[in-house]
């Protein structure tokens, strides 16, 4: 095991820095590391070995040149498969899509181009984005690299568990209701969920164009800092975009990696825990509690009574704006086409278009996509729009005044992020509803747009492995999740004696 | 598909489910339909808890970002070219993108 892919970003940006390596040494680091491992893993969709070598060698040249392009230059990335990446395929996990490579790059990808990041490759994700575990892949669910039998979390298990498995310091995912957090909290890693419009959305191909969120994947709080500094701010190509300077995100979590929490208002949400939580995963929860009050913070219970319903209105409110946004995958202008076949199996000689597009939709989606089209063609029908969409776009209101009143009580919120830790692949996987309950703490977030992090938080009894701790800040906040993030971070690590993925077993990889 | 503003039952009907999957243009097989059609119920009877949760008084968010008509100057600038557009089409012809049949014969 190369000791290089066993660093963090910032140390690795230091090392750089100090000429003490290059980024070709270690851009090809993490590409032997994923040689090694990610046959077991299957993080990456497709790798770009010589794409990512011939961006170190310019990174090293830049940095030779006394020019370095950003404080990452030359720091190797992995990116989710939903972000239009200029020559190099963007599946989002279908097969709807399988083989098609963008004539574009989205604007995370153009800004880490420009900042100097190579990009190693694409990582799995459920198929567009739908879902808690990327079982619903088409390409085959990624394993968790603290227990290869179970689930990595999703819909971005791919970018957490490159990051979980050494196998890049950095990834970029997408937080819709939950995954960049989950997956986060069930690896061991760090996930943040800007402000809704706080990274731009261009060619981020749309699950839900109101919820969609990227944002860093990493394996610590300054890390995170330092890349979404890199992809942040405001994008003329996202007319969602904020048209404001993003808040001083690292220096943020370098002031609070001191673990002083003195004179925070930390309010635990009532709603986000309890009935549907693990015992183990409450158990490390409380214990941080304990240890934020210990570091001078000061604890308040809040409550926000709607957050019930914050499930039942995301899945009317997702599914009707993913039916209508997949609805442009019509086997016409890219993607997958399919002639329809008769009966006797043969092609139907001279099919309409559409019978082209049903043939193609019914090959190409898989049942979480279908199943969530047709919910969503349901909410938006006439005689339903009033009773489902109508009525979850109010409780929506309902949600954002929860929060409102809830930061007038405390700086953030903290939750678990997840209900449990990772559960075995094959488990949940035809049973949706049980799925949809894993985002039931980080959906909130998405609805009124406020920005989230997921820390690591220990280990469950039951079962030994990660659990998250998920803090909340208001819309443009950003800062605060940094600073207290990181604060949680040092309190960990102090406890620990070490960030908690060292101790993940080791991947056994061929022989090095 | 009923006419009523409230449903009076949150269940969905096999039927249903392949009309709705006909008005989203996905070819669904009787196994298909016999798969989902029960799940599509469970997962409505769930949500179906949203209703008369907020009063009438309370207005609807689309959008966390209060933003309405955003606009960027009406400057030319560069997009991507023909064949760049081309490049992922299934099937092209002079510069254009050939597709089925659209109209009816005759």
């Amino acid at each position: 095991m190369s000791d290089l892919t066993r660093r963090t970003a910032a140390e690795l940006a230091d090392a750089l820095a100090g000429g003490e390596t290059t980024s070709v040494e270690l851009t090809q680091a993490h590409l032997d590391r994923i040689a090694a491992v990610d046959g077991d893993v299957h993080a990456f969709l497709h790798i770009d070995g010589e794409g990512a070598l011939a961006q170190a060698a310019a990174a090293d040249a830049r940095r030779a040149a006394g020019a370095p392009a950003s404080p990452l230059d030359g720091v190797p990335i992995a990116v989710k498969d939903v972000m239009a990446t200029a020559g190099l395929p963007t599946t989002c996990g279908s097969r709807i899509l399988e083989g098609w490579v963008p004539p574009y790059d989205a604007t995370v990808v153009k800004r880490l181009r420009e900042a100097g990041l190579p990009i190693l490759g694409k990582t799995n994700m459920d198929e567009f984005a739908m879902g808690s575990s990327t079982e619903h892949s088409a390409y085959g669910a990624t394993h968790n690299p603290w227990d290869l039998s179970r689930i990595p979390g999703g819909s971005g298990g791919g970018s957490a568990a490159a990051v979980a498995a050494y196998e890049a310091p950095l990834a970029i995912g997408t937080d819709t209701g939950g995954s960049i957090r989950q997956p986060g909290a069930v690896t061991g890693t760090v996930g943040v969920k800007p402000t809704y419009g706080g990274v731009s959305r261009y060619g981020l191909v749309a699950l839900a164009n109101s919820l969609d969120q990227a944002g860093p994947v990493t394996r610590t709080v300054l890390d995170a800092a330092l890349l979404h500094e890199i992809i942040g701010g405001h994008d003329p190509l996202d007319s969602t975009s904020i048209d404001a300077p993003l808040p001083k995100l690292v220096d943020a979590a370098r002031e609070g990696a001191s673990g002083d929490l003195t004179g925070v208002r930390i309010g635990v949400v009532t709603e986000l825990g309890g009935e549907g939580y693990q015992p183990g995963v409450l158990a490390r929860f409380q214990e941080s509690v304990e240890l934020m009050t210990k570091a001078g913070a000061e604890v308040v219970e809040v409550s926000c009574p709607t957050f019930v319903h914050a499930l039942a209105t995301y899945y009317l409110i997702l599914p009707a704006e993913a039916s209508s946004n997949l609805a442009k995958f019509d086997a016409m202008r890219y993607g997958l086409r399919v002639l329809p076949e008769g009966p006797d199996g043969t092609v139907l000689p001279s099919p309409s278009a559409e019978e082209v597009m049903r043939a193609t939709r019914d090959a190409g989606f898989g049942d979480e996509v279908k199943r969530r089209i047709i919910l969503g063609t349901y909410a938006l029908s006439s005689g339903y729009y009033d009773a489902y969409y109508g009525q979850a776009q109010k409780v929506r209101t309902l949600v954002s005044r929860d929060f409102e009143a809830a930061f007038q009580q405390a700086d953030v919120l903290i939750s678990p992020t997840a209900p449990t830790t990772a559960f075995k692949l094959g488990e949940k996987v035809d049973d949706p509803l049980a799925m949809y309950l894993n985002d039931l703490a980080t959906i909130p977030a998405n609805l009124s747009g406020v920005p989230g992090i997921s820390v690591p938080n220990g280990l469950a009894d039951e079962d030994g492995l990660p659990s998250g701790i998920q803090i909340l800040a208001p819309a443009l906040a950003d800062d605060r999740v940094y600073r207290v993030g990181a604060a949680v971070e040092a309190l960990h690590i102090a406890a620990w004696g070490g960030p908690l993925l060292a101790q993940a077993p080791e991947l056994e990889g061929p022989a090095r | 598909m009923p006419e009523a503003s409230v449903p009076d039952s949150f269940g969905i009907t096999r039927d249903e489910v392949a009309h709705l999957a006909n008005l989203a243009r996905i070819d669904l097989d009787d196994a298909e339909l016999d798969h989902l059609a029960p799940q599509l119920s469970v997962i409505l009877e769930s949500i179906a808890s949203i209703q008369g949760v907020a009063g009438a008084d309370v207005p609807p968010t689309s959008h966390a970002l209060p933003l309405t008509n955003v606009f960027r100057d009406d400057v030319v600038v560069p997009g991507l070219t023909a064949e760049q557009a081309l490049s992922g089409a299934p099937e092209q012809e002079q510069q254009r993108f050939s597709v089925p049949k659209i109209l009816g014969e005759e």
